[in-house]
């Protein structure tokens, strides 16, 4: 964990002002979208994004930001449904999470976060928030 | 009489299968192995070395940045993986690590189709995919 925390306390620049309820979102509870979204990341609790971002990428799993990511349709609308169902708010046009107003406003990553290999991606949530599996955000 | 019969039944079954998983294994095996003979009538069952060798590449053909399978799983399939991508970290592919990999053949097909891709550039032969699982099986 070492170098995890040492990385935490190098790349991230945090707001105190957030701190609080709006650091935790119900977690996921849907068994199909822990299986096929937690197979190749965390699998983000859908109050992260808003409905129409949530349609836009299960319109394009075959492309998921660059990988295949296709499921049998079933599943898909399975999967679909809960997230749009339980989707929180943002700005429909953005994909990404880590693109979403909110995030960027706490997030401040150093531009080599992607080299670390305990790290990877800005959304590897997990890297540095320990229970983001479980929606908890605010040990940051 | 009614309880002897299924008790010696279930006595064979289990000397020939002692680990619940390979049933399910065997019969996504099979099916391989009938689909590989469709393919290509010179197919003479599987083989653990070129499953070694697809699995450890490098390839060329597929994304850069997943030359082979062991780029996220690992040289070592005993040990835990990590998505090159995601940071996530993946269970070990070899059977002995995770007794139940391959006994899903919904889950291993879904698999292969997205990472034959990403790693050659093309989709796996179904004896390419019988050959990784007969090596990993024996890991």
């Amino acid at each position: 964990m070492l170098p995890i925390l040492a990385a935490l306390a190098l790349t991230l620049t945090v707001s105190p002002a957030l701190a609080g309820e709006n650091e935790r979102v119900p977690p996921v509870t849907h068994a199909a979208t822990l299986k096929e979204c937690g197979e190749c990341h965390m699998a983000f609790q859908p109050a992260l994004l808003p409905a129409e971002s949530w349609s836009r990428i299960m319109d394009g799993l075959r492309d998921h930001f660059g990988d295949d990511a296709g499921l049998p349709d079933d599943v898909a609308a399975d999967i679909r449904a809960y997230l749009v169902g339980h989707a929180g708010r943002g700005d429909g046009r953005l994909m990404r999470i880590t693109e979403q107003r909110w995030f960027e406003r706490e997030h401040r990553f150093r531009d080599d976060v992607r080299k670390n290999p305990d790290i990877r991606s800005k959304a590897n949530c997990e890297a540095c928030h320990r229970d983001a599996a479980r929606g908890r955000y605010e040990d940051d | 009489m009614k309880t002897v019969i299924p008790l010696a039944a279930l006595a064979a079954v289990s000397f020939a299968h002692p680990a619940p998983a390979e049933g399910p294994r065997d019969a996504i095996l099979a099916a391989y192995a009938a689909a590989a003979a469709a393919e290509s009538p010179s197919f003479a069952g599987f083989s653990a070395e070129r499953g070694r060798a697809l699995y450890l590449g490098p390839h060329t053909g597929g994304k850069p940045e997943t030359p082979a399978c062991a780029t996220c799983h690992t040289p070592d399939p005993r040990a835990r993986g990590r998505h090159v991508g995601t940071g996530r970290g993946i269970e070990p592919m070899a059977v002995s690590a995770s007794p139940t990999r391959f006994t899903d053949a919904a889950d291993v097909e879904k698999r292969f189709s997205r990472d034959c891709p990403a790693v050659l550039g093309r989709p796996c032969s179904a004896a390419e995919k019988g050959d990784v699982i007969t090596w990993l099986a024996q890991q």
